[in-house]
Order: structure tokens, then sequence, then C-alpha cells
């Protein structure tokens, strides 16, 4: 190739576990980027790096086995490597050295498409590790391209490979039949053709092209036979891996499972107990600033949009760092290293019954402490239909932030009432509560798995990878990438929706809350009695919510969750639960002027004693608990998850899908509930 | 006929040909020709997936699958166990 132009543009390709990204990581360092493939939710890695005088910007596609696509993602790697328009001056094929025969399939695929190219035999240290010994310069003549030996973990063989790199060349060599190519499809003259011809609209070539494949694959192979035969040597008989070893530890009746359901503690604990420290670090940092700037700007609408909306906002967003930032430190530690596949392995008998995979238990019970990081966490999933049937019924499992309104509530359901045949109540209430999501989210799992419709066809055919030390490179590049990605995309639409909230909440259609100001502020100026002066407060506070957009709101959804049991009081809280679950706590304090939202014990006792308006009945009677407590379990009422659902969709059909099924679900059953009890 | 889903642990045999065509196209690329000597190593918990030995590598797959696959077991009949 020219070295006259100083920029070059490079494609890495391979199959998944070549340690194609190891070697990204290794060519790029700290220079890359993620994006995202236009229309789908394939992550885009792109790099670049400085070598003799010259810039190469750098793609790392997705893995695939052949350049016939199975999934989505091979198709992206597919169509970005021939696509004119991408201009890839070098393409790198990585192998897996130690496993070259299947690895060579795509190598002489790549090379039928007659662009330049180079091989890096990745991974050389476990083909030595294995005895087995490749003849280089005999690989090289008959692939008809440079060829590299790397060991991209310890970063050997990197610069040989640039070198390379400006060596590359166009193959001599032709693996593929063209004469039986001229027959099946005569207008086409190259290799590349057929390849692009599967990506054309017209289908009616579909399976002529399916049986040139069939053909195409057992010729090369039997190619790659004669390559493999002359040029590599390895031992008779090997001796038994480390990988064997583990493996029969991993797949055991009793110690398999033992070991996974150890592993999802772990995760677990550390999601649901550990990160909370510096969540509420996070919370805690956020509220002084938004004391700080409400104090230092000039008090006024700008100020209020500012603190309690945009800086609010942020907050929420921030706040879901740690969880996302600890699951994915656990997730890229367990794809790294191989166990991720064990896992599905041992779990896909159970999980396929639903509709879903063996990779959709990690997300699935990542979603007891939040479903944010949880949905993100499906990208593991490989196949579509079972990605989005995780995602869509995750959020039914009940979440962190659900916790504190199920206290409340059990509290005041069984306040006095302590134990139930020795056991405490409202420790059963609460589990049912958790059981009741667990098996929510499993039936709406069967039934998507009728209604949901499919091109891609589900199989379980997949490579155990042996395991390997994970490279804490990748798994740091994985964390910052998931949490950089929520930040900026999620995170905006919860700004935005924030700022709605704020607005909801902070104005009235009317000039209502200047009335309210002037009399309670009167009221404050004439006493002298500071236990009085917070009780007019907080009673303002109340006053106002009742009267801003929000109030209005609830006022005019009661007759719509009447049939709940729900009042307008309700309703509101229902609203500004959309900001996070647990808001509906603060809300209800805020309505019951009942001071300091932590402290939710003068709420309690506000809420059971509060008598329907004009009647002795209790307000908050056990059906109402009950009805509010299982909308609480079903309803879809979190902006966050909507906003993640969105950005690994990337269709806005699918959190509208998740917002109508479960917040309907919820509507019907909360409503069945309080049919029953009252 | 004998299909790959009916194996014992550590029996090996030879792939002759495959019964559904999407899954022979995967198959083959996977690296699982006709002629290609296999292994059963592992059996999932719950006694699915299997886990087979093929070219130098590990592939899980489902019963369902690993019947459409036609194998002709080997003449020696031995157990062996799995290396990989």
């Amino acid at each position: 190739m020219s070295s006259k132009s100083s920029h070059i543009s490079i494609a890495l390709i391979g199959n998944p576990n070549s340690g194609k990204s190891t070697l990204f990581n290794s060519l790029t360092g700290l220079h890359q980027k993620t994006g995202n493939y236009s229309g789908v939710t394939v992550d885009k890695h792109y790099g670049s790096f400085h070598y003799h005088h010259a810039d190469f910007q750098i793609t790392d596609l997705p893995g695939t086995y052949s350049l016939y696509p199975k999934s989505i993602d091979e198709e992206v790697a597919c169509k970005a490597l021939i696509n004119d328009q991408e201009r890839i001056d070098v393409v790198v094929i990585v192998v897996d050295s130690s496993n070259l025969k299947r690895h060579l399939l795509l190598a002489t695929q790549v090379i039928d498409l007659k662009m330049p190219c180079v091989m890096a035999l990745n991974m050389i240290d476990e083909a030595e590790k294995n005895n087995i010994t490749i003849y280089k310069d005999e690989l090289e003549k008959l692939l008809g391209i440079p060829v590299v030996a790397t060991n991209s973990r310890k970063k050997l063989g990197i610069q040989e490979l640039k070198d390379a790199i400006l060596n590359a060349k166009i193959s001599d060599s032709i693996f593929y039949n063209f004469e039986k190519q001229k027959q099946i499809l005569p207008h086409t003259n190259s290799y590349k053709q057929i390849i692009e011809s599967q990506f054309l609209e017209n289908t009616s070539k579909e399976s002529v092209i399916k049986s040139f494949e069939l053909e195409d694959n057992i010729r090369r192979f039997s190619k790659i036979n004669y390559i493999v035969a002359k040029c590599i040597k390895q031992p008779e008989q090997l001796s038994k891996s480390i990988t064997q070893k583990l493996d029969v530890f991993f797949t055991h009746k009793f110690f398999g499972f033992a070991f996974f359901f150890f592993v999802l503690f772990i995760i677990f604990q550390f999601i649901f107990y550990v990160a909370e420290y510096p969540m509420t670090w996070i919370e805690e940092g956020f509220s002084h600033l938004m004391n700080l700037t409400a104090h230092v700007l000039p008090e006024g609408k700008l100020n209020d949009l500012l603190v309690n909306g945009v800086l609010a906002g942020i907050s929420g967003i921030v706040v879901f760092v740690p969880q996302i930032a600890l699951l994915f430190f656990f997730i890229a530690i367990l794809e790294d290293t191989g166990y991720m596949a064990r896992a599905s392995f041992i779990l896909d008998k159970v999980m396929r019954r639903f509709g879903l995979n063996g990779k959709s238990v990690i997300p699935m019970i990542s979603s007891v402490a939040c479903a944010v990081p949880s949905i993100m966490s499906t990208r593991t999933i490989t196949n579509w239909k079972d990605r989005i049937i995780t995602i869509l019924v995750t959020p039914l499992i009940s979440c962190s932030a659900r916790l504190p309104v199920y206290t409340l509530l059990i509290s005041i359901m069984f306040a006095g009432k302590q134990t139930f045949l020795g056991l405490n109540y409202q420790g059963l209430v609460l589990m049912a509560m958790y059981v009741l999501g667990f098996v929510a989210a499993l039936i709406a799992a069967l039934i998507l798995k009728r209604i949901l419709k499919t091109s891609e066809q589900s199989y379980f055919i997949m490579e155990l990878p042996i395991y390997r030390k994970p490279q804490w490179q990748t798994v740091a590049m994985l964390v910052y990438d998931k949490v950089k990605v929520f930040l900026f995309d999620a995170g905006k639409i919860i700004l935005a929706i924030s700022v709605v909230l704020w607005f909801l909440t902070s104005h009235a259609p009317s000039s209502e809350f200047t009335q309210i100001e002037k009399e309670y502020h009167d009221a404050i100026a004439n006493t002298n009695n500071d236990s009085l002066k917070t009780i007019y407060a907080s009673q303002m506070q109340s006053q106002k919510l009742e009267a801003s957009y929000a109030g209005v709101l609830g006022k005019k959804m009661e007759p719509v969750i009447k049939p709940l049991g729900f009042d307008w009081k309700i309703g509101i809280a229902l609203i500004t639960s959309f900001a996070a679950r647990e808001v509906f706590v603060g809300t209800m304090a805020t309505i019951y002027s009942s001071g300091d939202s932590d402290n939710t014990e003068t709420l309690r006792e506000k809420l059971i004693t509060e008598k329907k308006f004009g009647t002795q009945e209790p307000s908050y009677s056990n059906a109402v608990c009950w009805s509010l407590l299982v909308f609480y379990v079903f309803a879809m009422q979190c902006m966050s998850t909507l906003a993640t659902t969105y950005r690994e969709t990337k269709h806005w059909k699918w959190p509208a899908i998740q917002l109508v099924f479960m917040t309907g679900l919820a509507y019907v059953s909360s409503f069945v509930i309080y049919s029953v009890f009252s | 006929m004998i299909t790959l889903d009916t194996l014992k642990l550590g029996q090996t045999a030879t792939i002759q040909e495959f019964t559904d065509n999407f899954l022979s196209l995967k198959f083959i690329e996977m690296g699982c020709l006709p002629g290609e000597k296999i292994k059963l190593c592992h059996i999932a918990p719950l006694g699915d997936p299997i886990a087979i030995e093929v070219s130098g590598y590990l592939l899980s797959l489902r019963k369902q699958e690993a019947a459409t696959i036609i194998v002709k077991i080997n003449p020696e009949n031995t157990v062996e166990s799995c290396v990989i």
C-alpha cells in the first residue's frame, strides 16, 4: 500500500473470543471511543494511534464467525467491512493461534474480498502452552498475506503488527469456487458481490445463496485442512487443561449451581449494600451543592429551576453511577474470564422455558437493586428476542426504590399486629411483594415469548471459551463506557423529565401560590412560637402542592384511580413517583405536612388516623394499602428505566410497550384487589 | 441411525450428516463438518444443553440441536476423558 497517505483506516475483524478487543486496546491504548452503529444497538469501538508519521484510524468490528451473518452483530460486522463508504485501507484479521482451524474460515473469506489484509496470530502464548508450532512463513505463503504472531495480553508483537499493516497486501490466493458462483449468480463477478447480495432487499436469491454458503464453507475447510497440515505441528495427545478441570466443577450438579448462586450473592451484596455508601455521598454532595446554589444566586424562578429542577435532576442521574459501575465491573470479569458462558450453559434449560436466556439471570437478579443497570447489562444476550423479553420484564422485579414505599404501607396495615404463627407479618408481606414481582416477570416473559416474532432463529450453538485471567484494562474500559453512555444518553431524557416534574409541582395554573404564600407569611410573621412557625411552613408547602399543576392533575386523575381506592392525594404522589418510586414517601409527607420526609414515623401516624372526608372510615384501610402495594409492584413508574430501555433498544416502541403493559397490569390487579378487600 | 444427543459422556463419534438446513450452516462455520471427530465432554446439570469437543475447542449446544447431527460412534467405542 502507498505510504504517501498519512491517514490509514484499519478494520479489525475476527471470531468472538479471538482476543480481538484486547488487541484493539493494545493498539490504541486510551485513544478510543465507543459509539453506536446507526439503527442497531451494537457498540461501535473506534480509536487511533500514530506510527511512522501516519495517523491510523482503527475500528474494532463486532465478532463474527463468518461473512454469512447469523445474528445482528455479525450482520453489522459484515456490512461495515464490505461497505465502500467506510473506506477501509487495511483489514487486520485476528485469529486464535491455539484454535487456528476454525478461525481460518473467516480469514479465507475476508482474503477473498480482495482487500489489503494482514493476519494477527493472536494468543500465541496459548498455542505455545499447548506445544502447538505454527510455521509462520509457510502460512504467509499459502494465505498470500503478511502474518504476525501477537500476544495482545502481554502486548507482544504489537510493533511488528503495525509494521505489517504498512506492508499489507491483497492476496493472490483464491479460496472460493468462481465457476460455481457464475453458475448460480451469473451477474456477479467477485466474492464480494456474493456477500453483498445477502443484504439486498430482494430475498428471492436467499436459498441460492444459502446453498452456495454450504458448498463454499465445505470447500474452504478442505483447503484449510491442507493449510493446517502444512503449517501446524501439534502433539498427538494433549494434556488435560485447567479449563477441563474447572468445567467439571462449574458444570457439576451441585457445585455448579452452588458457585453460580455464590456469584449472584456477591454481585447482589455489592449493588445492594456496598453501592449505598457512594450513593449517599452523591446525594449528600448534591444536596449541599443545591443549598449553596440556592443561597448564592438571587432568589427567583431561575434559582428554583436551577436548584430544584436541573440540579435535582442531575443528582437523580449521577446517583445511579455506583450501581452501574459495580454491576459492570462484575459482568466484565465474568465475561473476560469465560465464566459467563458456563453460567448460560447451566441455566439455559430453566430460562428457555420462559423465553429467556441463561444470560438473563444476572440482569433479572440485579434488578432487585435497580432496573437501570440491569437493562444495560442485557447487551451480553446476543439473541434479539431473548434480550428484548429480558428488558421488558426486568422492571417488574421489585427494585430498592420500591422498598421505602412497601415499608410505609405495610407498617400502616399492620400497626399493632406483630406476628402470625410466630412470623413477623411485615416481613411476610414484604417477601410476598418480592415474590409477586418475580412471578409476574416470569409469566410476562412466557406471554411475550408467544407474542414476539423474530426472523432471527434461536439457537444455543455457542463456544465455551477457555478460562483466562481477567484483563483489568478491558474491565475498566467497559465500566467507563457504560457509565458514560448512561450519563449522557439516558441522562438527557431523565433530566428533561425531571424539569417537567419540577414545573408541575412548583407552578400553579393561576396566582394561587402568591395568595397562599401571603397568607402564611403573615401567619408566620405574627407568631413567636418556633414550632408553630414550622407547622405553618409545612402547611404552606402542602397547600402549594395541592394548588400546583401536579395537584390539579392529581384531582383530574381521581375519577380514574378511584376504582382502585386512591384519592387525589395518592394521585399526586403517583405523578411525582415518576422521578423515582421512593419519592412517593416524600410527596405524601409534603401533602400531609408531616415535616421532614426522612422521618416517616409522623407520616405513618397521620396516615393511620386520616379519615375519609365526612366519614369515620379510615382513608388508608387495608383494602387501599393492599391495592397501592400491588400497584407499586407492577406499575412502570420510573422515568430512568424508560430512558434506559429507549437507549438500549433505540426505539420508543419498547419503553411505550413497557409503560402500557406494566401500568395496565397494575391497574387491573389493584382494581381486583381493592374490590375483593373492600 | 445415531444422533449426537444420544451420546454418553466421554464417548467419541464422527459427524456423518445434518438433518436441519439452517443449523447445518451454523454447525459448519463452527467447524462441525462431516468427517470431523467429536467427543461429548459435559452435560449441563439439568441434562441439557451439552458440550462437545470439536476441532480443538469446546462447543455447547442444546439437545434438540444435537439431534439434527447424525453421527457414527467410533468402532473402539471407548470412553475417553476430555482434555479441553
